[in-house]
């Protein structure tokens, strides 16, 4: 699934990464627990997260993930922002909240397990 | 690899927003290496998770990595309060962080869990009031 589809999906609004738009994700991950989300590797990987510092963004370059989602609307600062355009991070919000977020991406066919 | 390199980098504890800087560092430094994308993750997830575990418990500490024959080395050293129970330490889901440190993502009990599943070969010493030395290895 295109990053562009996950915006699509979730009536996102990009925050950086638009030159990402067409990368292709293969799996998924919502947490708030950042070490949970650290816990299993994914292979080009999207989070799904309520929990805004700069840690996510840390956590999304660490497992090599290549779009962070935030849910319920929460805005990340301009420094995240300016952190993940560094790391090459795509960074969407959407007014959904995580647990039908997820499920919508669940049921277009993107998985825990890529 | 013919000649072994070292990177040395002090740990703040006073700033929960820039811990994993060192990760990050390391991370690029790999990569500018050659080294395979899998080896990097393992290395840079096992040595953030320390970080994140000296800024939450000890007020930071250093962090020593180094690229020898066959292997990367990490060595984590604080003068925090020291571990009681390592064996409990390491169950997933025993934790002894603050409730703060929950809302900010972390504190679940996975870190020290988390750093021996993603290394290959992984020791603590720790004496209580003393501090903790983690040394962990990724074989390449």
């Amino acid at each position: 699934m295109t990053i562009n589809t996950i915006k699509e999906l979730l009536g996102a609004e990009m925050l950086c990464g638009n030159e990402c738009l067409d990368k292709d994700v293969h799996s998924a991950c919502g947490s708030d627990m950042m070490s949970d989300v650290l816990a299993y590797v994914k292979d080009q990987a999207v989070l799904l997260t309520g929990l805004v510092n700069a840690q996510v963004i840390r956590t999304a370059e660490m497992m090599d993930m290549l779009c962070v989602v935030f849910v319920r609307s929460k805005q990340p600062s301009q420094d995240m922002i300016e952190l993940a355009k560094e790391c090459g991070i795509a960074v969407m919000t959407t007014s959904m909240r995580m647990y039908d977020a997820c499920g919508i991406l669940y049921s277009n066919g993107l998985n825990s397990n890529g | 690899m013919a000649d072994t390199l070292t990177f040395h980098y002090d740990v703040d504890g006073e700033n929960f927003t820039s811990a994993g800087q060192a990760s990050v560092q390391v991370k690029k430094n790999l990569r500018q290496l050659g080294f395979d994308p899998e080896t990097i993750r393992r290395v840079s997830i096992a040595m953030y998770e320390g970080e994140i575990n000296m800024v939450i418990h000890a007020g930071g500490g250093t962090a020593d990595v180094t690229v020898d024959n066959g292997y990367i080395e990490i060595v984590l050293s604080d003068t925090g309060p020291g571990i009681a129970n390592i064996n409990q330490a390491m169950q997933e889901g025993f934790s002894t962080a603050p409730d703060n440190i929950r809302t900010l993502g972390f504190g679940a009990g996975m870190g020290l869990p988390n750093m021996k599943r993603y290394t290959d070969y992984m020791h603590i010493d720790s004496v209580v009031g003393e501090g903790t030395t983690i040394t962990m290895r990724v074989n390449y």
